[in-house]
């Protein structure tokens, strides 16, 4: 960071404020703090009401098989910007492993705790709702947990060696009596197996909800499942509601239906075979999740890109958001009734962003374009005119024109003033993030906040709305789009010539020992990601701290109290990708 | 197909009725209007579900093909493009889908994710490939596979509509193409009806 940089970069000493608990870890290569898991909750709400540490960015465990030890990591940052801290918790790692929860204090924990209940089977006590996520009721086991093999389990590390012994291939599934993905537990007998029903304790947990009525009379409230086939969910997502009429009175959302086990198969893979997974992550957005994910482990390996491979990677983070939040306005408005109209008008405008991605990367949507210490291709021949083009005439026009069309449109209005809201206390409470958190009323802007890469050589906006309803919500998006159409343009106008790596490349890089999270204001939020090397070929643990997930915490309180057809609305308003929710 | 394709079954029409008179088979109006208004239903799993939307919006315009009118309900689509990746947790709800269409239905594996798993084929919650459980007609690759990729794989399926003949369509036949697909259980991993034989013996596999 440039000594220049606004924000305050001091970071708490927590030794001195919790004397004889909190330690420091000295684990080469990792940082924070180690807090005994009695004191967890008061050292958390220390953090958050004294040291202003208001913003919960991730929680997730770690499995660290060798040494007998269970790990959750927590990750904390201050609203107003500047650097985080993190503090973990160490427990033994011996079944029942019991946590406490800190969703009491951060509510935006509760479905990452549950994420890691489920993968890793740690149990959150005092959780309110502890449930699997991903995963169906009933699954055998914990994936994530280093001892627990898959079906078509190889070998820890790839390659592996029986890919192509001798020119030829194996299929997986002639390995598995099933001929399929799957395997069943010692001594499974599906005749004396008695079926649970998995949806049980979902709608246990729907019908926790609070009466409101204070009419005396009995009333009987209705299950709605909405999804995973439906479409306005955008994929596979589902919402069970509960409806007092057509009022929602309590609504969980269900996902997992797209759970491809990103973070198995992530630690399996070399570090590099990682980068074009990271783009089937967000896949509307493949180049903000290229970023994060080579930053993270730029940080690890401790190298720079070269100049140019910074104002390439700033061009196309940007263009991906702008890409992005095409598509989200489209969708949006679609979800409030604008049968595909809008959408083809924002999608006209995403071919041509498509366009220079294929120039530079070869791929339209799955760009694999970022490697550590650069870029893997410099622009071809013709593509800086499009992108001049793009970026200095066409977009600014084209958005102007879209956002003519809708922001005084009278539906738009009427169904996304007042509605959905979400107040700016609890979009931090629930580590919301992005254009939901800035349409809410709070300025937190990664690129601003925190800098990375380049970013704090331009000159932008960080926007931001006050009402936090959906029509901010949409409206944000415009203004976001407008701020990197800024950026693409000094970008262009200061692009240097030179290299475009800064190492050699190679299919294996090393990666020192260490820990390290690095986040981008990606399209959606705040996406990180957070990896354990312990200086093989593959991480030892590799997690994606997922903007569309998290934002989905708030998923439920906002829509309660709202009409069933707004719920629709809302969701759109997100903006949620089921790639990066299920990973 | 044109026309002039649909109206030459071998018989010459005199050259006065010419404008007026055509003269067909059965087999061919049926397909040329079933293979002109293939309605897929409205269903993306994944990454190339984005692909889709992007194939009937207004650079590819699937509206070509009579394609663009998508049902969200699966009683009125002809045609099912599995657009990603098929997970376990998914499985049992794409099957329900499959049986509720009404024939005749076509599937597409859209991406190497429907096609044989993909990339994620060793994840552990991840089917390899949706012919596991639903019979394929026609098979897209790419990760995703580009608009024009799909494009492609959809004038297959209209070109295997049109070698269909009413005489042989299974639709109209009595056996076991017409029987529903049980729908996979989740238990403590998926478990296949089909395969329940299999499974009984390989949990008393040890034991004899």
């Amino acid at each position: 960071m440039v000594a220049s940089s606004p924000v305050s970069t001091q970071t708490v000493d927590l030794a001195a404020r919790f004397p004889g608990i909190a330690t420091p870890d000295t684990r080469p290569g990792y940082s924070g703090w180690i807090i005994p898991k009695e004191h967890l909750l008061e050292v958390a709400r220390t953090l958050r009401d004294e040291l202003g540490y208001d913003y919960l960015s991730h929680v997730t465990g770690v499995d660290y098989l060798p040494e007998g030890k269970m790990e959750v990591v927590y990750q904390v940052y201050k609203t107003t910007g500047g650097p985080g801290i993190n503090f973990k918790v160490q427990v033994e790692r011996r079944d029942p492993i019991e946590v406490p929860s800190i969703v009491s204090i951060y509510p935006g924990a509760e479905f990452q705790e549950r994420e890691a209940w489920d993968l890793l089977g740690i149990r959150f006590t005092g959780h309110p709702d502890l449930r699997r996520i991903l995963m169906w009721e009933g699954f055998e086991g914990h994936p994530l947990r280093k001892d627990w093999k898959e079906a078509y389990y190889e070998e820890e590390i790839k390659p592996y060696k029986s890919r192509w012994p001798e020119g030829r291939h194996v299929y997986a599934e002639s390995k598995s009596p099933f001929a399929d993905n799957v395997a069943y537990p010692a001594g499974f007998d599906p005749e004396k197996w008695v079926p649970t029903d998995p949806e049980q304790a979902l709608y246990g947990a729907l019908a926790r909800y609070q009466v409101r009525d204070e009419t005396g009379l009995e009333t009987d409230h209705v299950i709605v499942n909405i999804g995973p086939q439906h479409p306005s969910t955008h994929g596979v997502f589902r919402a069970a509601v509960m409806l007092d009429g057509e009022t929602i009175v309590s609504l969980k959302p269900v996902m997992g239906y797209l759970h491809r086990n990103h973070e198995k198969i992530g630690e399996r893979n070399t570090y590099l075979m990682n980068m074009p997974y990271t783009d089937r992550l967000d896949y509307l957005s493949s180049m903000s999740n290229n970023f994060a994910y080579a930053l993270t482990v730029e940080k690890l390996m401790n190298i720079k890109p070269p100049e140019r491979a910074e104002y390439l990677r700033v061009m196309m983070a940007e263009f991906t958001r702008i890409a992005n939040h095409l598509m989200a306005i489209g969708a949006l408005t679609n979800d409030l009734g604008a049968y595909f109209t809008p959408m083809l008008y924002a999608l006209e405008e995403r071919e041509l962003i498509l366009d220079v991605f294929e120039a530079v990367s070869g791929s339209r949507m799955m760009c694999n374009y970022f490697r550590f210490g650069g870029v893997v291709r410099d622009l071809p021949e013709g593509t800086l005119e499009k992108i001049k083009d793009l970026a200095f005439e066409r977009l600014p026009r084209k958005i102007d024109e879209l956002d003519r069309f809708l922001s005084e449109n009278e539906i738009v209005r009427s169904r996304g003033i007042g509605q959905g809201v979400l107040t700016a206390e609890d979009a931090i409470r629930y580590s919301a993030t992005g254009p939901l958190l800035r349409a809410s009323g709070v300025p937190y802007d990664i690129r601003r906040a925190e800098p990375y890469s380049i970013y704090d050589q331009f000159e932008f906006d960080v926007c931001v709305r006050q009402n936090g309803d959906i029509y901010d919500r949409l409206m944000i998006r415009f203004d976001e789009i407008r701020q990197s159409i800024r950026i693409i343009q000094q970008a262009v106008r200061r692009l240097p010539e030179g290299p475009i790596m800064a190492v050699k490349p190679a299919y294996t890089v090393r990666v020192p020992p260490g820990e390290a999270y690095a986040r981008v204001e990606g399209p959606k939020g705040e996406l990180g990601f957070y990896i354990i090397s312990n200086g093989k070929p593959a991480p030892w643990r590799y997690h994606v701290r997922a903007p569309s997930f998290i934002n989905l915490t708030a998923f439920g309180p906002m829509c309660t109290g709202q009409k069933v057809a707004d719920m629709v609305a809302i969701l759109g308003s997100i903006d949620i990708v089921l790639g990066e929710v299920d990973r | 197909m044109v026309p002039e394709d649909l109206n030459s079954p071998g018989y010459d029409i005199p050259p006065e009725a010419r404008g007026q008179v055509a003269i067909t088979t059965l087999d061919r109006i049926y397909n040329w209007g079933r293979s002109a208004s293939v309605w897929p239903m409205m269903f993306g799993l994944a990454c190339c579900a984005i692909e889709m939307i992007c194939t009937a919006a207004s650079r590819f315009d699937l509206a070509r093909f009579g394609m663009e009118i998508m049902r969200p309900s699966p009683r009125q689509s002809d045609l099912m493009i599995v657009s990603g990746t098929v997970t376990k947790k998914m499985i049992p709800i794409i099957v329900r889908l499959y049986n509720q269409m009404p024939e005749p239905k076509y599937v597409l594996a859209m991406g190497a994710c429907a096609c044989g798993g993909g990339p994620f084929k060793e994840g552990y919650n991840v089917v390899s490939g949706v012919d596991k459980f639903i019979p394929v007609d026609v098979y897209v690759p790419g990760c995703p596979p580009t608009p024009q990729a799909l494009l492609n794989g959809l004038m297959k399926i209209q070109e295997k509509i049109r070698g269909e003949s009413i005489k042989t369509a299974r639709w109209y036949q009595k056996g076991p193409d017409a029987a529903e697909i049980p729908i996979p259980i989740l238990g403590p991993d998926l478990i296949d009806p089909r395969k329940m034989e299999l499974l009984k013996s390989a949990v008393k596999g040890p034991e004899a």
